[in-house]
């Protein structure tokens, strides 16, 4: 049950992806080009789905278990550090200079589109390199 | 700014957005767990970890959205506007930052702010940020 809700909720966000527009690239780069044409659709599609969201981690939070009996796991950390930042600096230059962030790619990437097949090969291989960083320099940072 | 009315598609995105929501509450409510893309993604890679079926039933989710949307309806064009190899480094930028930041537009944008997550909040802010200077300099200021 657990694997079929998985692919079920899969399924859905991709579709949500492809009918707001977020799967096409151009789209994503009109909403980041603020001092250009400025296309603010994508700020619906944010909205939308974080009106929902709300009303779902708000049950989720009062739940010990999950409903098909999963243990509930949310994240714990709340600290803002480097980590955090320039992480998330990395990834936004990348989302500006693709117009793909990792949902949409992976649609796109299911559908066949060959400029898709090669972000996201580019995008796992990025993912490889973080890990191999990790655990090279793993323990020379002290933890929280 | 200019308001690009010609590719306002506020309907469209708030559905499409309404999904994700969607999407989101049904893996939290079931599964127990967050649908951060890049989270999800990262776990499957990681060959140690025990919990990757579920992971991979998600990400087929995504690959067979575009399917699945076919028989509906056909599916709207995708402009990639990105070279190659520009695509290439979008991709190492976009996998590196987010397995750093621990969450992309999903995790952070939609569940992170559902859950009213400050620490997201600050991921959100800075990835947008980045975002919106990546196509203003490249665009505007390289005229790419």
């Amino acid at each position: 049950m657990l694997i079929l809700n998985a692919l079920l909720a899969g399924l859905i966000f991709g579709v949500g992806l492809i009918v707001s527009g977020m799967a096409n690239p151009a789209k994503v780069q009109g909403f980041l080009d603020l001092a250009g044409n400025w296309d603010p659709s994508l700020a619906f599609v944010m909205g939308g789905a974080i009106a929902i969201g709300v009303v779902g981690f708000a049950i989720a939070r009062r739940l010990k278990r999950s409903v098909l009996g999963a243990p509930m796991s949310l994240p714990k950390a709340t600290r803002i550090d480097r980590r955090l930042l320039a992480g998330s600096a990395l990834f936004g230059a990348g989302w500006g200079l693709a117009g793909f962030c990792p949902g949409p790619a992976l649609v796109s990437a299911g559908s066949g589109e060959p400029k898709a097949v090669l972000f996201v090969a580019a995008m796992l291989v990025g993912m490889q390199i973080f890990s191999l960083l990790e655990r090279r320099f793993a323990g020379t940072e002290k933890p929280a | 700014m200019n308001i690009d009315l010609a590719h306002f598609t506020p309907f469209p995105s708030l559905v499409g957005g309404l999904l994700i929501g969607f999407s989101a509450a049904l893996l939290v409510l079931g599964n127990g767990r967050v649908a951060g893309i890049s989270g999800i993604l990262g776990g499957l890679l990681d060959t140690t970890s025990r919990d990757r079926l579920w992971r991979a039933a998600f990400v087929l989710g995504l690959f067979a959205a575009p399917w699945a949307f076919k028989f509906f309806a056909s599916l709207p064009a995708v402009t990639i506007a990105a070279s190659p190899p520009v695509l290439i480094v979008a991709g190492l930028l976009v996998g590196i930052g987010t397995r750093y930041a621990s969450g992309c537009t999903s995790g952070h944008g939609v569940c992170g702010l559902s859950r009213g997550s400050v620490r997201s909040l600050a991921a959100t802010a800075t990835f947008m940020a980045a975002g919106f200077l990546t196509v203003f300099v490249t665009r505007h200021l390289l005229g790419l």
